[in-house]
């Protein structure tokens, strides 16, 4: 497929064109397509020209349009044995831009959504300290704080996609991700409330949860870019993300970012419970095991076209777009190919670049109707340039359930309908 | 306007348009201050305060507290507490965790991850049962409850034999048998080097081939009701508003419903069952039948669910789910039908019981 430039029309377009275009004449201009009759939606008076909307008194906390009531969070009812320790998905082929709106965040937890009274709630520092602290809400909201935006993926995004294209919808594929601008204090500052001894080298942080999640941090990490979060896009964390308070650790996997906050432990060893051991630890071919696989690697999807949406306007200037992220950085470049990795084209990067948060990139150009193969390749700011599915496997297997950030393929058919496949 | 002016002008503008830029990138990098000796933010927590919640366990002992339990003990925990999603046997229902076997699968197609076969310290298996189980009862087991429980999962796998008995005397002695098989994430140096360069942008196969579609398997969840979405379809979306005021006008004459406060009561306690009981439409039987059609029906009598030896002897006896029976179960399940495989405590008061009995039958629990 030859790399025209966008919006240009090229020959071959130009042909298309006239085919279907009444009244083309020879011109090499542009033809606009020509309505049969007057369009009732601008010919007939609409009840809303006519009629007084809602007052503002009707929607104390707006909602979307009704006629965005599909773009919601779904779940896979045979992934797990329960919905109170599970996981549903963003809609990713439903966002633009880079933030994640909160009602719209993916939700993963371990014994379901703990309802807390901020007011009951208490945070905890304890072990190798000088003095072991107590804070209220009250109290955390007296810290100096910070505004830094992030995204958060579960380990086990596109983990399912292991042994081969398995659901069909970038939502399940790629939906464990979310990327919000967090308030909250950095948890250096709360360490050095509490006076860390020099043997403490990791920190274990607990959630009030039914499950009591816990995680071991390295004390490094702690101290460098870790946040204690009350807030999210601006507003307090939503209960099922945390309320009254979450750890965010920046580019690591989203399982180590406690909800529901209760507890902070310093230690001179990591504790290897239960979601660092049985679970979150990446099986590779041999029957070895990863652990401690915190970092995520950078990865990218095309959002649109997407199995969930389709091109249904025929050939022409056709618009993909997609996200990118790195846990080691920014995401100064996408690739996108049309023809499943023979040619690649460099997409267009927009909207804000933020250390390890979501990126969103476009790649522009003129359908021609032919079935496609559609990739992006995610380039981070260390140099690592994201692998295809096959490069994983060699080294990993096809059992490690954990950080699969193999590029993705949809199929495009000729009438626009997209489809999960893998290609080699 | 002269010349200098002009630039002037063109200089002051690019200055603050880099000193916008400057104040931009640095937004992020602008770090909230510490100060020498803290904030005097918090109190001293107390000791019973930490008692309290540091209740972590490590693979050097650390946490563990004095007690004892064997295998005999656990085994009948496990049936009363357990079993009910982990199997007899720790095989597991459904989708639930499969806890013991699994041995020699770790390299195979699929692998069987269980606490013999892949848990690389006894500690976690203390500390997590302790911390998170039973599900929807957390921390309501004792000491010596675990350590019974572990020692008979050491049991189920294997591990040691029927006359074991766990301590936190014995405790450090025990080495799994998969410790060894883990080692520190080494993408760095197994990874980054493999995806790290420019890579190929012309040309860059013979061909290209699909070799895999997710079409084949068909397990997407199907979309949901798309009216919404489609355009045109807005008439039948803008009345809803509408269709709201019509339902509330006929509620009246709808017969006398269950009282909805204590409807709403219920549904917030129902939460509790919820983890193992559905009601509703398509309710089905999960880890605990579902409730449809329970209130006046025989005890045990939905089919299809595996019911414990003493729910098919009451099924047996005659007894039928009425107020009486359905409130004397949920105050204390296991005092009213003893050796039932329910692991509910109970709820707290005859109020929590007639909640839940309006809600159960106001979500159409009633038996037909």
């Amino acid at each position: 497929m030859t790399d025209t430039p966008k919006f240009t029309p090229s020959r071959r377009q130009f042909l298309a064109g006239a085919a279907v275009a009444t009244g083309a004449a020879a011109t090499g201009k542009l033809v606009h397509a020509q309505a049969a009759g007057p369009d009732p939606a601008i010919t007939e008076l609409q009840p809303w020209q006519q009629y007084l909307g809602a007052g503002v008194d009707a929607a104390p906390y707006g909602v979307p349009s009704p006629f965005e009531s599909h773009v919601v969070r779904r779940n896979v009812e045979w992934l797990t044995a329960d919905t109170v320790s599970s996981v549903n998905f963003t809609p990713l082929h439903e966002m633009e831009g880079i933030i994640t709106p909160n009602g719209l965040c993916f939700e993963r937890h371990h014994g379901g959504v703990a309802e807390i009274d901020p007011g009951q709630h208490r945070l905890m520092i304890n072990g190798l300290v000088d003095n072991p602290l107590v804070f209220t809400m009250e109290d955390l909201m007296r810290f100096p704080r910070e505004n830094r935006t992030y995204f958060l993926e579960c380990a086990a995004n596109s983990g399912m996609e292991w042994r081969g294209a398995q659901l069909n919808g970038v939502q399940f594929t790629h939906g464990m991700i979310h990327n919000v601008v967090y308030t909250g204090i950095p948890l250096r500052l709360l360490l050095e409330e509490a006076g860390v001894r020099t043997n403490g080298t990791w920190i274990l942080p607990e959630g009030a949860d039914a499950s009591a999640m816990t995680r071991s941090i390295p004390m490094e990490k702690a101290l460098d870019d870790c946040l204690v979060a009350t807030h999210m896009n601006g507003e307090r964390l939503r209960p099922e993300q945390g309320y009254p308070v979450r750890l965010v650790v920046p580019g690591w996997e989203g399982n180590m970012w406690v909800k529901w906050l209760r507890r902070i432990e310093v230690g001179d060893q990591p504790w290897h419970h239960r979601e660092e051991t049985s679970k979150y630890t990446d099986l590779l071919e041999h029957g070895e095991a990863r652990r401690f696989t915190w970092e995520m690697d950078a990865k990218s999807v095309i959002t649109n076209p997407s199995p969930q949406a389709p091109i249904t306007h025929g050939p022409g200037p056709t618009v993909i777009t997609g996200v990118a992220w790195s846990g080691r950085g920014t995401i100064p470049r996408v690739d996108v190919t049309l023809d499943g990795g023979m040619n690649w084209h460099r997409a267009r990067m927009s909207g804000p670049s933020f250390d390890k948060s979501m990126h969103r990139f476009y790649y522009e150009f003129n359908w021609d109707g032919r079935p496609l193969l559609l990739q992006s390749r995610a380039h981070d700011s260390t140099g690592y340039v994201q692998p295809t599915k096959d490069q994983l496997r060699e080294v990993r297997g096809e059992n490690s359930i954990y950080h699969n950030n193999g590029i993705q393929t949809w199929a495009i058919n000729e009438r626009g309908e997209a489809e999960n496949v893998e290609v080699g | 306007m002269s010349k200098s002016v002009k630039l002037m002008k063109t200089l002051t503008l690019s200055t603050a348009l880099v000193a916008a830029t400057a104040t931009f990138a640095l937004a992020q990098e602008n770090p909230a201050p510490s100060q020498d000796g803290g904030y005097g933010l918090g109190r001293t927590a107390l000791p019973e305060e930490i008692a309290a919640w540091d209740i972590d366990i490590r693979p050097d002992g650390q946490g563990l507290p004095v007690g004892s339990g064997d295998v005999w003990t656990g085994e009948e925990l496990w049936i009363d507490n357990c079993s009910v999603c982990h199997g007899d046997f720790g095989e597991a229902v459904g989708r639930w965790p499969v806890l013991a076997g699994g041995f020699g699968t770790l390299d195979g197609e699929d692998p069987v991850k269980t606490v013999g076969s892949y848990w690389p310290y006894l500690s976690t298996v203390w500390d997590y049962i302790h911390r998170a189980m039973p599900y929807g009862a957390a921390q309501s087991l004792e000491d010596d409850e675990v350590y019974a429980l572990v020692a008979y999962l050491m049991y189920l796998n294997n591990m040691v034999e029927d006359d074991f008995e766990l301590s936190n005397e014995n405790f450090l002695e025990v080495a799994m048998p998969n410790e060894d098989a883990f080692f520190m994430d080494d993408r760095a140096e197994t990874e980054y080097t493999l995806f790290t360069g420019e890579p190929c942008m012309e040309n860059c196969a013979d061909s290209i081939e699909i070799t895999s579609r997710a079409m084949v398997l068909n397990v997407t969840p199907e979309a949901e009701e798309e009216a919404a979405a489609e355009p045109g379809a807005g008439a039948e979306v803008m009345p809803a508003a509408e269709e709201t005021v019509v339902e509330a006008a006929a509620e009246p004459e709808a017969p006398a419903g269950p009282d909805p406060e204590l409807v709403a009561a219920g549904e917030g306690l129902f939460r509790q069952c919820a983890s193992c009981h559905q009601i509703g439409e398509g309710a089905v039987s999960r880890v605990g039948p579902m409730l449809n059609n329970t209130y006046g029906a025989p005890v045990g009598s939905h089919e299809g669910f595996r019911y414990s030896p003493a729910f098919t002897e009451a099924n047996a006896s005659g007894m039928v789910w009425d107020d009486a029976n359905l409130t004397a179960y949920l105050l204390d399940p296991r005092g009213f039908i003893p050796g039932n495989r329910m692991a509910f405590r109970g709820v707290r008061s005859e109020e929590d019981a007639a909640a839940l009995i309006a809600y159960i039958r106001a979500e159409g629990g009633d038996h037909e």
